[in-house]
């Protein structure tokens, strides 16, 4: 008894953990399941047929293809752009910095709904209703990664030290050798991160993407589709392999960056 | 340079930035850098908030074919606070008690986090995040059959007599505020953790030494140290669960609407483009209150 007053805490955290963990481990057993009717969302029996036929609905794979292109390309965008403008934050001073600090906040700060009420109010007041489509969705996803790249990034830039940079400069490196040699290697880590999350965002987003998708139809609203009126199962066998490459990704970075921590110790 | 020799060191006239005080250069690389994403945000969220205020004084007996007229038409945000009065309310009560619910149970994870996990911490808070990589939807599906009428939360809320026989989560309220919690716990646990991994053990050490309880403790020393992250996660996960509709369509029930839902169905089926964008400004106001009320605690640059 005194053992778990001691790890009470740990042990309640751990549960949470648990907790998070259960939707995932329904969205891996669904992917399995072999439904007796489409209407009803319950675990029936054990097949492969899903895992073997992952774009039995076609519209569902074309779907996917252009939540990855549309991920891809405004990850892109975002990562080039705010990666920028994280080292104009940390590494110059200039007039105006205040404002630019609140543009890049707000979008975080303001609620999906509005953010994409907001651009559909331009894109009609701007006579594209009729083109809302693919490039007003990567305009979309572009403009709502920027913010968390800038964050991410800008943390990384604020927490290195530039002693490293000086002692490049003190070696004769020039300006340009520097930044490729020790300042780019070093933010890298915070790039890559940013970059996962902006595709993260981008591929999960939903309620912006609705608002500006015209016809055009992303991952998520197809799932959105279907849930109205059915749910084929492949939809978990998505959900499967996206929590694996994470993990993957995730976990892999990690062993990674012990590995370095180990080397260098 | 014969001029200067011997008036200046030639070291001092190569340099060509300055730096200020805080080490950060001058000069016209920081607007050139900072310009391509101003010039995004300025496009595509500046300029489309100002389209979403005029729209929202719009007309409203214009029509998307035959165009609005621009009447400073103010009553169109009282008529949707008169017309839309129970969805926003439900939203701020929905997504104020989920993030009650987030912070307590944020609150733990991140603490254990941050002072029992040990070599864990890095992989726990791998962990934390996994989940969530998993598309939002298809998440909160599985929560449909979690809740479900014949599923094992329902029937254990019965047996142990919680739930009355013909009783349901599914299409309930609890369902909505549960699948809101779950699904922006993570918005909460990040900035907790990053408040609470700083906080200086020893201090709470101290308190111990000075006689107080552990409880006490934790209320006068490790609590007002966390508060950045309180506030930072209270705002991230209060915002977007205000906004969401996902839960509510998906586990509530179709008369028990929240706002996102309402705003959407006004802009994509009744065509109804000022009354939309006034309850979008309606929101945005109401989280706008709460950020700065918040902001004034924290400051922006703590937030981010």
């Amino acid at each position: 008894m005194t053992w778990v007053r001691k790890h009470l805490v740990l042990i309640l955290g751990l549960l949470v953990l648990v907790y998070t963990f259960i939707p995932i481990f329904v969205v891996v057993l669904m992917s399995f399941n072999d439904p007796a009717s489409r209407l009803i969302y319950r675990f029936d029996g054990f097949t492969l047929h899903n895992w073997a036929n992952p774009c039995e609905d076609p519209s569902m794979c074309e779907a996917l293809g252009r939540s990855i292109q549309i991920g891809l390309l405004s990850t892109l965008g975002a990562t080039i752009l705010g990666t920028l403008a994280a080292f104009a934050l940390v590494r110059h001073s200039f007039r105006g910095r205040s404002v630019a600090n609140l543009v890049i906040f707000l979008p975080m700060a303001a609620p999906e709904i509005v953010l994409g009420s907001s651009l559909l109010a331009l894109f009609v007041g701007a006579g594209f209703a009729g083109q809302l489509g693919f490039w007003t969705i990567l305009i979309a996803h572009i403009m709502f990664c920027l913010s968390f790249v800038v964050v991410t990034v800008r943390s990384r830039l604020a927490g290195m030290t530039d002693t490293l940079e000086q002692a490049a400069a003190d070696l004769y490196a020039t300006p340009a050798q520097t930044f490729w040699r020790v300042t780019f290697p070093l933010v890298f880590p915070g790039i890559l991160g940013a970059a996962l999350l902006s595709f993260s965002l981008s591929f999960d987003d939903f309620i912006i993407t609705n608002l500006n998708a015209g016809n055009t139809t992303t991952f998520p609203m197809y799932v959105w589709g279907v849930a109205q009126r059915g749910v084929p199962m492949q939809v978990n066998v998505v959900g499967t392999v996206m929590f694996l490459v994470s993990v993957v990704i995730v976990v892999g970075g990690e062993l990674n960056s012990r590995r370095r921590a180990k080397a260098l110790s | 340079m014969a001029s200067t020799a011997g008036t200046a060191p030639v070291a001092v006239t190569d340099i060509k930035e300055t730096k200020d005080a805080s080490g950060r250069r001058r000069g016209r690389v920081g607007y050139l850098l900072l310009l391509p994403a101003v010039i995004w945000l300025g496009l595509f969220f500046v300029v489309p908030f100002y389209s979403l205020v005029a729209t929202s004084l719009f007309d409203p007996s214009g029509s998307d074919s035959r165009g609005y007229e621009m009447t400073y038409h103010v009553a169109n945000y009282w008529n949707a606070i008169q017309d839309y009065k129970g969805p926003l309310l439900r939203s701020l009560l929905y997504a104020g008690i989920a993030t009650g619910i987030c912070l307590v149970l944020g609150y733990v994870l991140a603490y254990a986090i941050a002072f029992k996990a040990g070599r864990w911490k890095n992989l726990m808070l791998v962990l934390v995040i996994a989940p969530f990589f998993t598309s939002f939807l298809v998440r909160t599906l599985s929560w449909k059959l979690i809740l479900a009428d014949d599923g094992f939360v329902v029937d254990a809320l019965q047996t142990l007599h919680l739930l009355g026989d013909d009783g349901r989560l599914l299409a309930t309220p609890v369902a909505v505020v549960a699948g809101l919690t779950y699904n922006f716990l993570p918005f909460m646990v990040l900035p907790l953790f990053a408040s609470i991994d700083k906080i200086d053990h020893r201090l709470i050490e101290a308190s111990g030494d000075l006689y107080a309880n552990p409880i006490v403790g934790f209320f006068r020393v490790t609590w007002p140290l966390s508060l950045p992250g309180v506030v930072s996660g209270t705002l991230l996960t209060f915002i977007p669960s205000a906004g969401d509709y996902i839960n509510a369509q998906l586990l509530g029930s179709p008369n028990q609407r929240m706002v996102g839902s309402v705003i959407q169905s006004l802009f994509t089926d009744a065509n109804n483009y000022p009354a939309a964008a006034a309850l979008s400004m309606i929101l945005m106001l109401l989280v706008l209150v709460m950020v700065l009320l918040f902001v004034r605690r924290a400051g922006t640059e703590e937030l981010l």
